[in-house]
């Protein structure tokens, strides 16, 4: 992933242009590029899932004539759910941990486990859409049915890439295939995946335990 | 032509660790890298940021005249009361169109092109931080913009404007497929401006040549990064609103459905938080490039540069706060109309200070009337204009009346066209030289400049008196009866308007012929051409692949004006005194070449993972099967750009004719 | 053409900390223990919403919320211990974010009560 490409050897009677720690490529901040535009890229996601929850916010009581989300929210089912997502953003660091210390097995290994809470998690979201649904509540059914899906869609779909990305990186490491630096593709996914995470944090908080 | 070595395995640097990157032997690699430098491989998978920035700007200028297409037409159904050449169908369509064209298909491109050319140059560096995405954001947008524009034959284009207001925009009201097309289309080439704009941070914030400290950069450089954060920050909402229009219109969804409880301004919102910041993301580029081109016909340097740069990056944070003034008649109530009636007043004022100084840039100047630097002071006198509409604008109660007329048409004119679009012509002119190795005459571009002055005026400076007589936007036609009498007569300004249309129009056409004639027999332009004062101008014309031969260290602001000129003590007391010209220090470049420069190698995988992506969008409005097979290629193309390494292995060039080792030279050179 | 007198990799220092990173890195059983913090927490904030504290179980969920969120972000995601830089790119995104949406909400009159 990394396009480290541009580095040059200061001539060795001469002072070094940029004080270098470790060999990585050169920078003027000292920083990683990956690195920086990963939580660029992180804060513009906030912006995205701000509008998808503020449209929830507004449209949550927008429901005449179907139910809503007093009647249809089962707390201890989500909370089983958030609790499983939380716990993978620890197997997360795990994995992150195990990376730094060259460990591939290991790294393998919580990687795995990380995509196996996600995908807990996303199998909970889709037992609850489905019963939602035979509740009499779709995507199209209401203001807030349709804000609801959406933002909670949208969120399950990052789990997904999320998922999609840990397993590939499982598969390129077991094959020592990685075109670059192997622990820092595995925080970069990381930050990824804590990120999908504290968004699922405020969504558990604003749409299912505070009442509209 | 570019020579790229391989990067050894062996470790050079002191820890002795085996380097984790995928060797030859191991790759993935199915299909040989795209390693030509000739012909149109060497454009289509170019990752060079010089080459991207001419496709960007090629494409920008082509949708610069579709859309200017789309204006003509409307000024004409306009010159004259009743008139019948558009009916009001096309007449809505052509208007939606001819904004969405000039705004997200030539402004905002042609400024990437300029950034993606200029800024790695302006910085010291080779490239920008990740070459590949580059690649795709352009082919994002070229597909988006290509996408967008085929709604004309499939049915119909969008024709709800360019802001799309619901429930207007809904299939009650917009029945064609033109409004999906129009959400989709700029879904993919804000996918473009999102990833063009983490691109250009990154390269700024890590990628400067060493020495150049952020006060150190050019200005042009400096109003680039503003308007980066300012795209990655708004793209995403426009996203959610797109993604609502979509879902709304294509699945049933329920967003704006009145009948169902919806509120219409949740749209209205959505789409302005987005949108006035998008105003800055559109005129800063060019605040930018007038920024460079003042200083260096005045030859003075820029007049209180810290001031400059503050006030751009105020402009940018004060922009967030001001969006709801496009909405002072849509009923949010006295108590948020007066806050942003507040804030928009405030934002005048740090555009107030870049207006003081680059006048005072030019006052006690030695001045150069170049064409580039006739546009730059044209659009310091055109902004101005349309800064004072806006002032009067800002004032709510004023605006109650001037909203939804051509005065405001009128207002975003004078900003855009002549901030913008003068800005772009400005960097033509200027920049030209180092791009293409010509001088643009000048002679026509005074032709060129003058008839897009007058033109302009004609154009945009009836419709302040057109406006304020009532006649209202988007409106198809309007009739001899309301035209009134007198002096405000509407028919009247009406055709002068369009009199200034065609005569503005002329004065594009005059760019064209300088193009086309500067291709033909233009003078060869020397390395310097304008005395300038930033790094670009320390490379070749055109830069060399890795652009400079030497990575320059970077002692002070406007370095390359430094390493010509000295201050020297004279009897006259202390002058600057030319010390090298551009062609020593050229010689100086090439004697010190540095010997190991390693550029990234071409990509088939940005342009087909961005091809993906309009296939999916016909899918979603045609057939969900092509919506699976756009995923399917999309998914592959990741994962191959995802594996593949930056550098092409020397398996991907041809072997040399006579037998031996692959010496790594391109093929086909 | 002459040979390369260097190679492009990354290296790693001796502690196998990714170069950017200013804190040592931290055990494992940091982790866990953090992790069990925020379980408790996530525990305490489904407590609450089967108790009935009245008027003050809003604030005290969206305090949790912070919590929760601002833990994740500083030690997993291990902000707190990385350059400045980084918060500065991600704190400006999200503040941006909660200042608009919620102005928005304002003028859509959200939080006026009843």
């Amino acid at each position: 992933m990394s396009e480290a490409t541009l580095v040059e050897v200061p001539p060795a009677d001469d002072h070094p242009v940029h004080d270098d720690h470790g060999g990585h490529m050169v920078t003027s901040t000292g920083l990683s590029n990956n690195k920086l535009a990963m939580w660029l890229f992180l804060g513009s996601e906030c912006l995205l899932f701000g509008g998808l929850i503020s449209t929830y916010m507004l449209y949550r009581g927008r429901h005449t004539g179907s139910p809503g989300p007093a009647q249809l929210w089962d707390i201890p089912l989500t909370s089983v759910s958030s609790f499983v997502l939380l716990m993978s953003s620890l197997t997360m660091v795990l994995a992150v941990s195990a990376a730094q210390q060259r460990d591939d097995r290991l790294t393998c290994l919580w990687l795995t486990v990380t995509a196996l809470l996600g995908s807990t998690f996303v199998g909970a979201q889709v037992y609850e859409f489905t019963s939602f649904y035979h509740e009499g509540v779709g995507f199209t059914t209401s203001l807030f049915s349709s804000s609801f899906f959406t933002l909670t869609g949208f969120h399950g779909i990052h789990v997904t890439v999320g998922i999609i990305m840990l397993m590939s990186l499982v598969g390129i490491i077991s094959r020592s295939k990685i075109p670059g630096d192997k622990a820092e593709v595995v925080e970069l996914i990381g930050l990824y995946w804590h990120f999908v995470d504290i968004i699922w944090i405020v969504i558990f908080t604003l749409v299912y335990l505070i009442p509209a | 032509m570019a020579i790229i070595e391989r990067p050894s395995t062996v470790p050079a640097l002191p820890g002795g660790d085996v380097p984790q990157f995928a060797t030859p032997a191991s790759s993935y690699g199915v299909f040989r890298r795209p390693v030509t430098t000739t012909g149109w491989r060497s454009w289509m998978f170019t990752i060079d940021h010089k080459k991207i920035g001419i496709m960007y700007g090629v494409s920008a200028m082509f949708f610069f005249l579709v859309g200017g297409v789309e204006a003509l037409l409307i000024r004409t159904q306009l010159a004259a009361p009743d008139n019948t050449v558009l009916s009001a169908s096309l007449y809505n369509q052509m208007f939606t169109m001819h904004a969405t064209t000039m705004i997200f298909l030539f402004v905002m491109p042609m400024a990437a092109a300029w950034a993606n050319y200029f800024v790695p140059l302006q910085i010291g560096a080779r490239d920008v931080a990740f070459p590949r995405l580059n690649a795709f954001g352009f082919w994002c947008f070229l597909f988006g913009g290509i996408f967008l524009n085929t709604s004309w034959f499939l049915g119909g284009a969008a024709d709800g404007g360019w802001f799309m207001y619901q429930p207007n925009a809904n299939a009650l009201f917009s029945p064609t497929h033109g409004v999906d097309f129009w959400s989709l289309g700029l879904q993919i080439t804000g996918i473009a401006s999102l990833t063009g704009a983490l691109n250009l941070i990154v390269t700024i914030l890590n990628m400067r040549a060493p020495g150049m400290t952020l006060m150190k950069m050019p200005i042009f450089t400096w109003m680039i990064l503003v308007v980066q954060f300012l795209l990655v920050f708004a793209i995403p909402v426009i996203t959610v609103a797109l993604f609502l229009l979509m879902f709304q219109r294509v699945f049933g969804a329920q967003f704006f459905n009145v009948d169902a409880g919806a509120d219409p301004l949740l749209w209205q919102h959505l789409f302005w938080i987005f949108g006035h910041p998008e105003v800055y993301i559109l005129v800063l580029p060019s605040f930018g490039i007038v920024s460079e081109v003042l200083p260096v016909f005045s030859r003075k340097p820029l007049f209180g540069y810290k001031f400059v740069v503050f006030s751009g990056a105020a402009i940018g944070f004060i922009g967030w706060g001001v969006w709801a003034h496009h909405m002072f008649a849509s009923g949010i109530g006295p108590v948020s109309v007066a806050v942003f009636s507040v804030s928009t007043m405030l934002i005048a004022i740090p555009t107030g200070v870049k207006i003081v100084n680059w006048t005072l840039t030019m006052w006690g100047g030695k001045i150069r009337f170049t064409t580039a630097m006739l546009f730059a002071i044209g659009l310091i006198v055109e902004f101005t204009i349309g800064g004072l509409s806006g002032v009067t604008h800002s004032v709510s109660p004023s605006d109650t009346q001037q909203t939804d007329t051509y005065y405001i048409v009128a207002h975003f004119h004078y900003v855009l066209f002549g901030g913008a679009v003068f800005g772009i012509f400005a960097g033509f002119y200027y920049w030209w030289p180092k791009i293409f190795g010509k001088m643009l005459d000048e002679t026509l571009g005074k032709w060129n400049f003058w008839l897009m002055v007058i033109g302009m005026n004609l154009t945009f400076g009836p419709m302040h008196i057109l406006g304020l007589q009532g006649q209202p936007r988007r409106m198809v036609v309007y009739p001899e009866k309301l035209t009134g009498e007198g002096f405000f007569n509407l028919h009247f300004w009406n055709t002068v308007a369009t009199v200034g249309s065609y005569i503005l129009a002329l004065g594009i056409f005059m760019f064209l012929v300088n193009v086309w004639h500067t291709t033909r027999k233009g003078a060869t332009a020397p390395l310097d051409p304008w005395d300038a004062r930033s790094l670009e101008w320390l490379t070749t014309n055109p830069p060399k692949v890795h652009n400079f031969d030497v990575i320059p260290h970077v002692h002070a602001l406007d370095e390359y004006f430094h390493l010509k000129y000295e201050e020297v003590d004279t009897d006259a007391g202390p002058r600057l005194v030319k010390v090298r010209t551009a062609e020593e220090l050229h010689e100086d470049q090439e004697a010190n070449a540095d010997k190991n420069i390693h550029m990234p190698s071409p990509s088939y995988w940005p342009m087909l993972v961005a091809i993906s992506l309009p296939i999916m969008a016909y899918g979603i409005i045609f057939s969900l099967v092509l919506t699976v097979l756009g995923g399917a290629i999309l998914l592959m193309a990741i994962f191959a750009w995802a594996l593949e390494p930056a550098v092409a292995d020397a398996s991907d060039y041809d072997p040399p004719p006579q037998g031996g080792e692959p010496t790594m030279e391109l093929a086909n050179v | 053409m002459t040979t390369t007198e260097h190679s492009e990799h990354i290296e790693r220092d001796d502690h196998g900390a990714a170069h950017g990173d200013t804190g040592a890195h931290k055990p494992n059983s940091f982790y866990i223990q953090v992790a069990v913090a925020l379980a408790v927490i996530t525990a305490v904030e489904v407590g609450l919403y089967y108790l009935n504290i009245g008027k003050l179980f809003m604030p005290a969920l969206l305090i949790l919320m912070v919590v929760k969120f601002l833990t994740v972000v500083s030690v997993f995601m291990h902000l707190k211990f990385d350059h400045k830089l980084f918060s500065y790119l991600f704190y400006s995104g999200l503040f941006l974010a909660v200042g608009v949406y919620i102005a928005a909400l304002m003028t859509f009159r959200f939080f006026d009560g009843g």
